[in-house]
């Protein structure tokens, strides 16, 4: 993959050999073996997650939205890929740029654009907004403002699984911005010792918030730290959600047979700036930008599907007015929601 | 009557909620067949095994966070720091994560876990292993916070504790692990927000938690002689605060002191002496007075450490000052 050459053009910094071993995946699945209604599933999953953050650019830049969100727009894949393969039952652990993990695990657009707007029928009736999202109902175990915070919580939640015996899985998403951090660490040790059932499902969009991850780390390849801990490593290329889909898929079933953890390393990137009003420009030049929307995994699956006939221009269309209607119906219910009662402000305190 | 240590009262509590509740695990740095540094989990991992009772390397932020993401997902979990001035370590998973949960997803989550350690000064540990952090606790919303004086608070809060669907800081004393008391054979519980009349008097309302309450008693006894009678009151919890047994207290003696081992600064002592100004002014005689552990580190050196601290003579001093004033 061209993930190397983008970082290469930059500077002359060489990328680094990796020192160890990493599991082989499968290799990118061929249009055959994957049906093709799961793949246009997929699509629709990743058009709703793209549309919906758009949207939210849109009502946050008319001021209709309070605090601030970071957004997923071109990170699709990998929440989509990864969330598909997973239960109601298991659980997600998300992060600040979090939307699309939600509502990739199922929890309803009206409940996430409603909380967005601090509305009484948000999934947490406006109490914690876009970095504090939580909907258990749906297995989403919560978005977080603490880059990193979320490895631990994941990890126990897992423990939890492997006490109970529940048969869940536990994905924690976590950018490369957390693996730096002590949390990565400890966390990763305790559920490889373990054995317990979590997949850590690294976004590495390259920058935490404006560091480029080539100047944070000297081993820029975060799949090879998985060594460190005896824990099996995959890698996936976020640009394909095919790619996402069958990865993700090994490490869950790992963890789902008892065979412990698994470290993915998604190979991705946010087409926007770090959070809303970010331009994104002063750190990433222009080409490396261009260079990875024009391998956007929403196109790319388009084009392959319609390339090889198994589905035509008018499906595409179809589950665009759907998408279309699913988010106005969205909007409108969280812009015709009550805002919640202040005099419950002290409720669950 | 049957007299047990602090410490076996804790170990008591937590194998009969551990017999009762299949869901409580126990996470923590030599818990397991070492059964606690301060013998606090001493005989439970023969009876529960492994699984229950897990063993960490030394990762606080990692297994503070573990615990929390247990308690999250149908697990009742208790994380012991051992020390509790290693919590430092593992701060924003204790503030930002488990005292936020609950009223973040609008208690949809529920956090059942305690987080135990033990604080104050101990055989002059020196200063980083002799914290009384409680305070910055109680300032935090979301969070419970329990400081036992007896074997028998030690048991009965532990197991109140070990009962809650949020987050509680278990707060022991290292020096009173060994410290002997009464404790009933039979079941029971203490709930939280009730203080304990130590010693009844009618002069002087003096609070304390913790070690800091058997220093009060001292001082109380020393005064006895001398003709004052100083009412001890033990809150047991910081949070929720039995406020309306300490002003009860003040209404009916007219003067206020507390004795706290964490400093005055921004502390418990000063909470107590403005929920006092606040809705019992018009009963204090004379200004109230805190006999708090001055403004420093705890100096490892016995005379400075012991100059530091609250003691007996200390206590029973300003309260003279204050009943002859």
């Amino acid at each position: 993959m061209s993930y190397d050459t983008v970082l290469d053009r930059r500077t002359a910094h060489p990328f680094p050999k990796i020192p160890f071993n990493i599991e082989p995946h499968m290799q990118t699945a061929t249009l055959s073996e994957m049906d093709v209604q799961l793949k246009l599933d997929l699509y629709r999953r990743m058009l709703k997650l793209r549309d919906f953050e758009l949207k939210v650019q849109e009502l946050y830049r008319a001021g209709s939205l309070p605090g601030f969100v970071h957004l997923y727009v071109g990170e699709e894949a990998v929440a989509v890929g990864v969330c598909a393969n997973l239960t109601k039952e298991d659980l997600v652990y998300s992060t600040h740029r979090g939307h699309g993990h939600a509502l990739a695990k199922g929890v309803p657009g009206r409940q996430v654009m409603a909380e967005l707007w601090g509305k009484e029928t948000g999934c947490c009736g406006g109490r914690g907004g876009s970095m504090h999202m939580f909907a258990p109902e749906y297995g989403f175990m919560g978005t977080n403002g603490i880059v990193g915070g979320g490895i631990p919580l994941a990890t126990g939640a897992a423990l939890a699984a492997q006490l109970r015996n529940s048969g869940q899985v536990v994905v924690c998403f976590f950018g490369d911005g957390a693996v730096n951090s002590g949390s990565f660490h400890e966390s990763l040790n305790m559920a490889a010792v373990w054995h317990l059932p979590v997949v850590f499902a690294c976004e590495n969009n390259l920058y935490a918030t404006e560091m480029a991850f080539r100047r944070a780390t000297k081993n820029t390849s975060i799949a090879s730290r998985a060594a460190a801990y005896a824990m099996p490593a995959l890698e996936a290329s976020g640009c394909d959600v095919q790619e996402t889909y069958r990865v993700s898929r090994e490490a869950i079933e790992r963890a789902r047979n008892g065979n412990g953890p698994t470290l993915i390393e998604f190979k991705t990137y946010r087409f926007l700036g770090h959070h809303e009003g970010d331009p994104g420009t002063e750190y990433r030049t222009k080409e490396e930008v261009e260079s990875w929307k024009s391998r956007c995994a929403i196109q790319a699956l388009r084009q392959k599907v319609l390339t090889s006939e198994e589905a035509s221009q008018q499906d595409f269309d179809r589950i665009q007015r759907e998408t279309d209607s699913w988010l106005e119906d969205a909007v409108q219910f969280a812009r015709s929601s009550p805002d919640p009662d202040p005099s419950t402000v002290l409720q669950f305190s | 009557m049957r007299e047990i240590t602090y410490g076996e009262a804790g170990v008591e509590a937590l194998r009969e909620e551990m017999a009762r509740d299949s869901s409580i695990v126990y996470i923590g740095q030599g818990i397991g067949p070492r059964g606690g540094n301060f013998r606090q989990t001493r005989g439970l991992w023969k009876e529960f095994g492994d699984h229950r009772l897990r063993d960490t390397g030394i990762c606080e932020l990692g297994e503070t966070g573990v615990a929390i993401g247990a308690a999250m997902n149908g697990c009742r979990a208790v994380v012991d720091e051992v020390f509790l001035d290693f919590i430092l370590e593992a701060m924003t998973q204790v503030i930002q994560q488990a005292a936020t949960i609950h009223y973040l997803s609008n208690g949809k989550i529920k956090v059942p876990v305690v987080i135990r350690g033990a604080m104050g000064s101990v055989r002059n540990a020196g200063a980083q292993h002799a914290h009384s952090f409680y305070a910055w606790f109680a300032h935090t919303p979301g969070l419970q916070v329990v400081v036992p004086s007896t074997p028998r608070d030690c048991k009965g809060l532990f197991k109140t504790a070990l009962r809650q669907e949020t987050p509680v800081l278990f707060i022991e004393h290292k020096a009173l692990y060994n410290t002997k008391g009464d404790v009933p054979p039979d079941e029971f519980l203490i709930p939280f927000g009730e203080a304990s009349v130590r010693r009844t008097g009618s002069d002087v309302t003096v609070i304390a938690v913790g070690r800091m309450v058997h220093i009060a008693l001292e001082a109380a006894a020393t005064l006895d002689k001398e003709g004052i009678s100083a009412e001890v009151i033990d809150p047991r919890t910081i949070v929720p605060l039995d406020t309306d047994a300490i002003l009860k207290s003040v209404r009916k003696t007219g003067k206020l002191a507390v004795v706290d081992e964490a400093p005055a600064m921004c502390g418990f002592s000063g909470e107590i002496l403005a929920l006092a100004s606040e809705q019992a002014l018009d009963s204090l005689d004379v200004p109230p007075r805190r006999i708090c552990a001055l403004h420093a580190p705890n100096p490892f050196s016995p005379p400075l450490e012991n100059q530091m601290l609250p003691t007996p003579s200390k206590v029973a001093q300003a309260i003279r000052q204050m009943v002859r004033s």
